[in-house]
């Protein structure tokens, strides 16, 4: 069956069994790779996108589910301020080595900083917690969230 | 697979030398090109790099492309030896392309990524390189100008002219320069550290920009017109053969385009018996998985499982060593004299790899008996290898693209994955095959680290003095060899320090593939060793600090392997630095301990103290972490060594809290991250790095901070409880309060 999917802004349509998780329809049949596959049973994160705006874990979202509702990928991550402030913080401070869990990661904080632009830092644990980084870069991951939630206060300060 | 051990006395002291061949020629386009091949003193026998090249050029328009030769795991190598090069050819950093070469022998020499190898080869060669192809922009302007050569200055990229103030670019010096003959070897001369102005700075990683963007970048992200997805189903008991498989029902399912039967052998390296499912979409062919049967002979190794194991090494261990590989001394006569005699065993299981980008292979094989790889691979010569042998095709029909890896850890130094990948294109030629495990496949098929049983004697003089130290291992063969990576040599902490030492050994025979983690033998041994000798000191009435300081004595180099030779006053030196640091063993509040712990491994010093509290309920919370490391003289890219560092720490405090692979019935338990929980953000406790600088050469910090981490945190257990744990990883119940 054929499904119109809303992702980064463009419809894309996607011909496969309604029970496919998004995944496998963004990095197989439409060939947007930048979503990652790390466990395939959600307990990972690599695979975060936001469906109108929320992380949620694509592994474990079958595309008959998504039905109208705005799918963004790390592909359009720098499309939002938020997004891009973190994809700068990220580069800042060297967060990654690997960087394989690192578009996940990104989906997970972006999605925080849109709910909570000043999380404590419980908070950010919190909200982090279901992405794992094997590399372990977790203490410049919270000190790039940090920095993208200070950013437009110190931006504010300077204008 | 590099042997490690004979490798690395002759790569710490590699460098550029009068059989050096610089060349150069003029690039396409304007420029030059410049190659140094560099031959390594050869040693026979050794398996390791003969040769190793660096290629650096430099276009009209003042772009420097540097050939990244290793493959990129996430160690940081790709953006680090370039910026060796960059700093002696004295260009800006921002005008360096860096580009990903494909695995080449000849061209590149040896390409691995493991063993913290590269910085210790490359210190030398490649700055060498830079100063090289500098000389010879210099020798360009000098023609250009008619002024002596050494008149002349460079800075970022431009000759400078002090006396007339005059600059020209490299780019415009490059067609000149091309022309000219190379210099030698022995006039170069490098910078003094004072005057770097790339190396020893904060440098992002070259790739990260496009990670951030979601772009393409890792052996997954591959992609071929005609590409088709493949699953590889193999035997849940290792060493099981395949007896039948019936395909007809997986061939009904949606997205199915072929299934078929591989034969293989019994060596997990290369190609084993399994069933390939070809298709559409990854998540289909692995959905009609499900409805495959197949019967497997499991043979004697459906008995296996780890409680078998366990006992079998406790009676070897009662038993006494079936070999020693090393014995000074007479540790018994010793033992019988001591004034304190200290016995305890210690164990740690199996664990895994799981590097978060589930292993693949990309393979394209043409009907002309061509093979194409795309391959997130550490160390790929030896799957090409192992490629045209499954295949029966010349190795240089072969050409492999390295990929950029989602993590490695030493699994990807094991092409396997690679192996069934080729051997599933051959049967459709012309079609580019995209082999994909599941995260259940990789957990299930890793080469594991051996699991090992310990059974540690001391005894102490009536001064507190080490004088004897048994270390027995129980430990792993396979088909009576030394199984990969398990069992322990001589040189081990404290060989060479205390007079009467034994290492005794006695093996099981196992069909579980072995191999090597993120510090090999270390991360194991480190444990084993200094959690306990705090055993021993306790039992001397004092701490492991002053019993460790008892031990090195003197600072002074031991007999040993070139720069991977064990050095006291940089073992010492670590220690009194991380004690500075951390007040240990002083703990910051009540109901918390510290603990320390030392190693020598990949020839880093690293000291690490922790301090964790356990909870009534015996969670372990590790609080704060101090780390203290000498790699030599100079920090190439703190910003590289620094996140090295930290997640080594995180690794091993998850591998002491939680990890453990343990199979029944031949079959490994556990399948995904619910069953093998590796650490998250919230275990992450602050660590503070600091590296004490000595006058060495610099080395890898890959894998060194990793094994200190393990004792220093079961020793703040100890000190936080007054419980000793002795397994891995910790049992948490042990150390619940009643």
């Amino acid at each position: 069956m054929a499904y119109r999917l809303k992702i980064n802004g463009k419809v894309r349509t996607v011909d496969a069994p309604g029970e496919m998780p998004l995944l496998w329809a963004l990095r197989n049949d439409l060939g947007m790779v930048g979503t990652k596959f790390g466990c395939g049973a959600g307990m990972c994160g690599a695979c975060t996108v936001h469906l109108d705006g929320a992380a949620v874990r694509a592994c474990q979202t079958p595309i008959a589910s998504i039905g109208k509702q705005a799918v963004t990928t790390i592909e359009g991550l720098g499309d939002t301020a938020v997004g891009a402030r973190l994809q700068k913080a990220w580069l800042d401070k060297d967060v990654m080595q690997c960087g394989y869990c690192q578009a996940g990661q990104l989906m997970s904080a972006s999605a925080l900083l849109a709910k909570s632009p000043n999380p404590k830092p419980e908070e950010i644990d919190a909200a982090m917690a279901g992405n794992i980084c094997r590399c372990a870069c977790y203490t410049r991951i919270r000190v790039a969230i940090f920095e993208a939630a200070a950013a437009p206060a110190k931006e504010t300060q300077r204008g | 697979m590099v042997d490690v051990a004979l490798a690395e006395t002759r790569l710490a002291n590699a460098r550029l030398d009068r059989r050096t061949l610089f060349k150069v020629s003029a690039l396409a386009g304007g420029g030059m090109a410049f190659t140094a091949a560099i031959p390594l003193a050869a040693e026979p026998g050794s398996a390791a790099p003969k040769l190793l090249n660096a290629f650096v050029s430099i276009g009209a328009d003042d772009r420097v492309t540097i050939v990244a030769k290793n493959p990129e795991v996430g160690q940081g190598i790709k953006t680090m030896l370039p910026m060796l090069i960059a700093e002696e050819l004295d260009v800006a950093w921002d005008q360096v392309d860096i580009r990903q070469a494909d695995a080449n022998a000849k061209l590149y020499g040896t390409q691995v990524a493991g063993g913290s190898f590269a910085t210790p080869t490359h210190w030398l060669p490649m700055r060498q390189t830079g100063a090289a192809a500098r000389a010879m922009l210099v020798e360009a302007a000098a023609q250009l100008w008619s002024v002596p050569a050494a008149s002349l200055k460079t800075s970022a990229g431009k000759v400078l002219d002090p006396a007339s103030g005059r600059s020209i670019s490299y780019g415009k010096l490059a067609d000149r320069a091309a022309t000219l003959p190379p210099p030698a070897p022995a006039t170069l001369k490098l910078k003094d550290a004072k005057d770097f102005t790339i190396i020893g700075q904060f440098k992002g990683g070259v790739d990260s920009p496009r990670i951030v963007r979601g772009e393409p970048i890792f052996g997954i992200d591959t992609q071929l017109p005609g590409m088709v997805y493949a699953v590889y189903e193999r035997a849940p008991v290792h060493g099981a053969r395949l007896v039948s498989a019936k395909l007809d029902e997986v061939l009904k399912q949606p997205g199915v385009k072929q299934a078929f039967v591989l034969q293989g052998g019994d060596d997990p390296l290369a190609l084993i018996d399994g069933v390939a499912i070809l298709g559409t979409n990854w998540w289909l062919v692995n959905k009609a998985r499900e409805k495959l049967q197949v019967q497997w002979d499991t043979g004697e190794w459906g008995n296996h499982a780890s409680a078998r194991y366990a006992s079998e090494a406790v009676a070897m261990l009662d038993k006494g060593p079936a070999a020693t590989p090393r014995n000074d001394g007479d540790v018994n006569a010793a033992l019988a004299g001591a004034a304190k005699q200290v016995t305890a065993d210690y164990s740690y299981p199996f664990i895994a790899h799981v590097p978060m980008e589930p292993q693949n292979c990309t393979a394209l094989y043409t009907a002309d008996g061509k093979l194409e790889l795309w391959a997130p691979t550490q160390l790929p010569q030896p799957g090409m290898d192992s490629c045209a042998k499954t295949l029966g095709i010349p190795a240089a029909n072969i050409t492999l693209h390295i990929t950029r890896m989602g993590g490695g850890f030493g699994r990807r130094l094991m092409n396997d994955f690679m192996v069934q990948a080729a051997a599933i294109a051959k049967r459709v030629p012309g079609t580019p095959v995209q082999l994909l495990w599941s995260r259940e496949d990789d957990v299930r098929s890793d080469f594991f680290r051996p699991a090992g049983w310990h059974r540690l004697r001391a005894g102490l003089d009536a001064d507190g003095k080490l004088i004897a130290y048994e270390n027995h291992i129980a430990t792993f063969s396979r088909k009576g060899k030394v199984a990969q990576s398990a069992g322990m040599n001589g040189g081990e902490f404290p060989a060479g320090l205390v007079p009467n030492f034994r290492v005794g050994q006695s093996m099981m025979e196992t069909m579980v593939p072995t191999g090597p983690l993120r510090a090999p033998s270390s991360n194991a041994l480190a444990y084993v060793n200094q959690c306990f000798l705090d055993e021993v000191a306790a039992a001397g009435g004092t701490d492991l600090a002053t019993l460790m300081f008892r031990i090195l004595g003197e600072p002074r180099q031991l007999p040993g392997a070139g720069g991977r030779a064990f050095h006291t006053g940089r073992a010492r030196g670590v220690i009194e630095k991380v004690l500075a640091m951390s007040d240990y063993p002083k703990p910051s509040a009540p109901g918390r301990g510290k603990g320390l712990g030392f190693y020598f491994s990949h020839a880093g010093y690293f000291a690490e103290v922790v301090e964790a509290s356990v909870s009534s309920d015996g969670e372990v919370t590790p609080h704060k972490v101090w780390v203290a490391g000498d790699v030599g003289s100079q920090i190439i890219n703190p910003a590289g060594a620094i996140n090295q560092v930290q997640g080594s720490v995180i690794d091993g405090i998850g591998q002491a809290l939680a990890l453990a692979i343990t199979l029944d019935g031949g079959k490994i338990n556990q399948s995904n991250f619910h069953e093998y929980p590796v650490p998250r953000m919230p275990v992450t406790p602050e660590i503070l790095v600091e590296f004490v600088r000595t006058d060495y050469p610099p080395t890898g910090l890959g894998e060194p901070a990793l094994p200190p981490v393990v004792p220093a945190l079961i020793n703040a257990v100890h000190a936080a409880t007054g419980k000793r744990v002795r397994a891995l990883p910790i049992d948490q119940a042990m150390l619940k309060r009643a």
